[in-house]
C-alpha cells in the first residue's frame, strides 16, 4: 500500500464527488491590488498589505466594511487584526492561514473560495506583504549568532551541513532532473529569457527594460551548481491582494469576474520543507501532481483546455517540471518543451508567467502569479493572450502546494 | 575539505524524541538507522510510526556506512551558502545500500571529482566538542 502511494497512485474512488464541489462557478475574483514592486519599499509590510488591500477594494467597487473575511500566509508577519484595525474593518466572520511559504498562495485562494461558497463569509480577502529585499532576504543563509540550534528536527537534519538557502534545495532536485532526462543548461535558460521578454512588456516588473539573452544566462555567476544566476527569482519588496466573492454578487461589480472553476491543494508522502529527496523519484514534484489530478477532476478540465498558464517559478526547472507534473507535456519533456522558448511565448502552445513571473516580475510568494491570471481573464495582462477563457496558476513547489483555475 | 568560518557557530542538530537514536549513534562513531521491527522497514528520516505497517515499534540498527551519490549541489556563492563555512562546498544526498537516503557532506573529496552514483562510505567528522557530523569520503566499491 505505502508503496502504491510513493509511486503516486490517485484514489479517486476516496474523494468526494464531483457534484458536491460547491466552489466551482458559484465564486469569484472581484478585485486585485497591489504595491510598486522594489528593492526597499521604506515602509512597513502591513502598510503595504494595507495599501494593497485598499487598492483591491477600490478595483472591485467595493466597500471596506464589507470585507467579512481574511486569509494569510503562515509565513506572513502581519495579521488579520491588526490589519482589521488599520482598515477600520468593522468585524470579520471567517479568517484562516494556510502553510508552506509560497505553498499557501493559492491555497489562500482556496480557502477563501470555500468559505464564500459555505456561506460563511461574503467578501473575503487574500494577501501578501514583504519586504523580502530590503528585509530578510530568503536567498540567504538566516544568521546563526543569536540561534545555535535549528528550530526543529527538519532544519536540523540540513542547516548543520551547511545545506541552508533555497537555490541549494531546488538545485538538489534540479541536478537529478538533468541527469535522469538529459537537460542542458541552454535548455533551461530558455525559461529565464522568455519570463524577462515578458517583463519587458510589464512596465511594473522589476525587470522591466533589462532584457537577456541566451549568452547572458550562460555567462551569469554559479549561485549553487547546478543553478545560475538568472535561475533565481528575484527579491523583492511589494505586496498584493485579492477579493473573492459570490458568483451572484460578482455579476453587480466594476470587473469582469474571473470565476474560479477549481482550487486545490497537495501534499504527497515522504515530503519535507523542500527537501524531499526521499522518494523514489526526486526530478518530479508529485505535490504538484496531485494538485492538478484534483484540479482536472473538480473541473472536468484537459490541460489542453488551458490558454494561459502563471506556474510557480521561485527557480527556472520548476516550470518545465511543473508543465510535466500538470500534464502539458510527459515527464522529461518539460525542457525540451521551453528550448527556444516558442511553446511558452504569446501564439504558443501555452504561454506562461506572462507578467514575468517571480523569475522576472516580482516574487510575492505566488500572489502576483494570481493576480496576473486574473489579468488574463480581464484582458488587461500586458501581454495578453487572445480569447482567454481559461486561466491556470499554481502554488510554490518543493512545497506542499496549491492550484487555481480561473475561468471568463 | 571543508574550511569553517571561525567565530560563526554551525547550528547544531534538534535532537527530539523521534530521532535522538541516530544523533546518539552519530556521537559515538556509529550510523544508525530506525528499523520497524514488526515489517523491517528502514526509515530516514526518523518517524514516530512505521509509514508502512503503522508500528511503534522499532529500532536502531547499524548501518553498513555505505552507499551513493544519489543528488548534489556545489556552494559556490557566499551569499547563498550558510557564512559559517567558506565556499565551495558540496552537499550531497546518499543513498545507503539499506534503502534509505540521507543528506551529508562530502569528506576530501573535491566538488569537481564528484558525480552521481560515486561510491561513498560514511565518516565522522568532529567539528567541535559537542558537534560530530556523519560525512561521506569516496571509497572503492
Amino acid at each position: 500500500m505505502f508503496d502504491q502511494y510513493l509511486a503516486r497512485r490517485y484514489r479517486t474512488t476516496v474523494r468526494p464527488s464531483k457534484e458536491d464541489y460547491l466552489i466551482k462557478d458559484n465564486v469569484a475574483i472581484v478585485g486585485i491590488g497591489a504595491t510598486e514592486f522594489s528593492k526597499n519599499s521604506g515602509r512597513s509590510e502591513i502598510q503595504m498589505v494595507c495599501e494593497a488591500i485598499k487598492d483591491a477594494v477600490d478595483d472591485a467597487g467595493l466597500n471596506m466594511e464589507d470585507i467579512d473575511g481574511m486569509v494569510r500566509f503562515t509565513m506572513d508577519y502581519t495579521d488579520e487584526m491588526h490589519i482589521a484595525s488599520s482598515l477600520g474593518i468593522p468585524n470579520l466572520t471567517y479568517f484562516g492561514e494556510c502553510g508552506w511559504g509560497g505553498g499557501a498562495s493559492c491555497a489562500t485562494v482556496m480557502h477563501a473560495a470555500a468559505a464564500v461558497a459555505a456561506g460563511v463569509a461574503n467578501c473575503v480577502v487574500c494577501y501578501r506583504g514583504m519586504n523580502e529585499r530590503s528585509g530578510q532576504r530568503y536567498g540567504r543563509a538566516p544568521g546563526a549568532e543569536q540561534v545555535l540550534t535549528a528550530p526543529n528536527d527538519h532544519f536540523g537534519s540540513i542547516m548543520p551541513y551547511g545545506f541552508a538557502t533555497p537555490p541549494s534545495w531546488v538545485a538538489m532536485f534540479a541536478r537529478r532532473y538533468i541527469h535522469e532526462f538529459g537537460a542542458t543548461p541552454e535548455q533551461l535558460g530558455w525559461v529565464s529569457v522568455v519570463c524577462r521578454e515578458y517583463a519587458c512588456m510589464n512596465p511594473k516588473a522589476m525587470f522591466y527594460g533589462r532584457p537577456i539573452t541566451l549568452q547572458d544566462y550562460m555567462e551569469a555567476r554559479m549561485i549553487v551548481e547546478p543553478l545560475r544566476l538568472y535561475d533565481c527569482c528575484v527579491d523583492t519588496d511589494g505586496a498584493v491582494a485579492m477579493i473573492l466573492t459570490t458568483a451572484e454578487r460578482a455579476k453587480d461589480l466594476k470587473q469582469r469576474p474571473a470565476y474560479i472553476m477549481g482550487a486545490t491543494q497537495g501534499i504527497a508522502t515522504q515530503g519535507e520543507m523542500m527537501t524531499s529527496y526521499y522518494r523514489p523519484r526526486i526530478s518530479g514534484l508529485p505535490e504538484a501532481w496531485y494538485a492538478g489530478q484534483e484540479l482536472w477532476r473538480v473541473t472536468g478540465v484537459t490541460p489542453k483546455d488551458v490558454d494561459v498558464a502563471q506556474f510557480y517559478d521561485a527557480f527556472t526547472p520548476l516550470i518545465p517540471m511543473q508543465l510535466e507534473e500538470y500534464g502539458f507535456c510527459d515527464v522529461g519533456e518539460g525542457v525540451a518543451f521551453c528550448e527556444g522558448g516558442d511553446r511558452i511565448r504569446l501564439g504558443g502552445e501555452i504561454p506562461c508567467n506572462t507578467s514575468g513571473g517571480h523569475l522576472s516580475e516580482a516574487y510575492i510568494h505566488g500572489m502576483n502569479l494570481i493576480a496576473e491570471a486574473v489579468r488574463q481573464i480581464r484582458g488587461t495582462s500586458t501581454a495578453q493572450v487572445k480569447d482567454v477563457e481559461l486561466s491556470l496558476v499554481t502554488g510554490g513547489l518543493g512545497v506542499p502546494t496549491s492550484a487555481v483555475l480561473l475561468r471568463r | 575539505m571543508m574550511e569553517y568560518v571561525p567565530g560563526i557557530p554551525l547550528l547544531r542538530p534538534y535532537i527530539d524524541l523521534d530521532n535522538q537514536g541516530f544523533w546518539e549513534g552519530v556521537k559515538q562513531h556509529k550510523l544508525v538507522f530506525q528499523k520497524c521491527q514488526d515489517c523491517g522497514l528502514f526509515v530516514h528520516r526518523p518517524r514516530p510510526m512505521c509509514p508502512r505497517c503503522l508500528s511503534t515499534e522499532k529500532e536502531w540498527v547499524s548501518s553498513e556506512g555505505r552507499g551513493k551519490v544519489y543528488s548534489w549541489v556545489n556552494f559556490v556563492y557566499a551569499n547563498a551558502a550558510y557564512p559559517g563555512i567558506k565556499v565551495p562546498y558540496p552537499v550531497v544526498v546518499v543513498e545507503m545500500v539499506e534503502g534509505v537516503r540521507m543528506i551529508s557532506n562530502l569528506y576530501d573529496v573535491n566538488p569537481e571529482d564528484v558525480y552521481i552514483g560515486m561510491p561513498v562510505e560514511v565518516v565522522f567528522d568532529d567539528i567541535a566538542d559537542d558537534l560530530t557530523l556523519p560525512k561521506f569520503k569516496r571509497s572503492e566499491a
